[in-house]
């Protein structure tokens, strides 16, 4: 707002030509430019970089939850990302970073969940569950090949030769 | 045969399970966060107030017993939950505002409009208090005692309901003053 407002007055200022309509149209394309870019955050090298699109990536956005704040709108992960960058740019490794968000925003902050009671479960959950079921189906599997041992007396014996003598006499 | 009953009973252990996480889910709003600061020190901090911009508060100043606000003017639910701060301020109860992310002449008009509660009102506009406090939308509430310790949290609007069952409790607890909204029951 401020800026068209500031074009046209310089507008009205120099009514007489056209250079400063073609000029405020200039200004008008970069302001654009700079309003798409105000998220970019400038880094010292490349290693900083990448450092930052993890940390952004595996941190969640509190307020706008099961999203991280590298894709959330929201402004408090901006808020966030500052934070990232500025700690990246104090020389602060990775696991001090998710720590100090760790410690204002709790385990919630971050998509690796730590190792602690709350969480063991989670952790290692599916490994029991799948254990478990393992265990089980081995046991069936087990019990069904002691069932399933062929024993007949021999009376059952004569009495299946019996049948199958009945059956292909009465096929022919 | 017991092991066919038993496959007859997997539904119903399901549906007994399942129900159980149903029931707790229902009961347990997840975007509620327990927050990490109770029972510590309120972060080091210094920042201007609203009214005067060149007068510095600090989290030496922050001792209680008081209610520590979080508000803005582009949380509507802070609208919602102002005039029982401002009751409760009439009664006596020490209420500091964090202005948090706000504009300095939009608070101050909406001060002038519907009233203010507040004793002194921090002013954090890029959020940097409100990162350090853990604080993920407005309005929260935080109880902080004679010490400068963060008591308690209450995220979202103070209801005079919320008032009574949850934060008076508290309040009274870390030796809160006897007012406030039905303090008699």
């Amino acid at each position: 707002m401020a800026l068209i407002a500031a074009d046209e007055g310089e507008f009205v200022k120099n009514r007489a030509g056209l250079i400063p309509v073609w000029l405020s149209c200039w200004a008008l394309l970069f302001s654009v430019q700079a309003a798409a870019t105000i998220d970019a955050y400038e880094f010292n090298n490349m290693e900083e970089e990448s450092r930052f699109r993890v940390m952004v990536a595996e941190l969640r956005c509190p307020k706008c939850q099961n999203q991280n704040i590298a894709d959330s709108n929201a402004g408090l992960a901006k808020d966030i990302k500052d934070r990232v960058h500025k700690l990246i740019q104090e020389g602060k490794s990775n696991s001090e970073i998710t720590d100090y968000m760790v410690e204002r925003y709790g385990d919630f902050i971050t998509y690796r969940p730590p190792l602690n009671p709350t969480t063991w479960f989670l952790w290692f959950g599916p490994l029991i569950i799948a254990v478990l079921v393992g265990v089980g189906l081995l046991l069936r599997k087990l019990r069904s090949d002691a069932e399933s041992d062929p024993t007949i007396t021999t009376a059952q014996e004569q009495k299946v030769k019996d049948l199958m003598q009945k059956l292909e006499q009465s096929d022919q | 045969m017991t092991g066919k009953r038993l496959l007859y009973l997997i539904p119903f252990i399901l549906v007994v399970v399942l129900g159980f996480f149903f029931n707790r889910a229902l009961n347990n709003d997840p975007s509620l966060l327990p927050s990490t600061r109770l029972d510590q020190k309120v972060p080091v901090f210094q920042l201007p107030t609203l009214k005067q911009p060149d007068q510095s508060f600090s989290h030496e100043q922050l001792k209680g017993p008081l209610l520590l606000n979080v508000w803005a003017t582009w949380c509507p639910s802070c609208r919602i939950e102002h005039p029982i701060l401002m009751e409760l301020a009439k009664s006596g109860i020490h209420i500091v505002g964090l202005n948090y992310k706000d504009e300095r002449t939009a608070a101050l008009q909406y001060l002038q409009n519907h009233g203010d509660p507040f004793r002194v009102n921090i002013f954090d506009q890029n959020g940097d208090l409100g990162l350090d406090l853990g604080v993920y939308g407005a309005p929260e509430t935080y109880l902080i005692d004679g010490n400068g310790v963060i008591r308690y949290r209450h995220v979202g609007v103070v209801s005079e309901q919320n008032w009574r069952e949850l934060l008076w409790p508290k309040w009274q607890q870390m030796g809160g003053t006897h007012n406030g909204i039905n303090s008699g029951g």
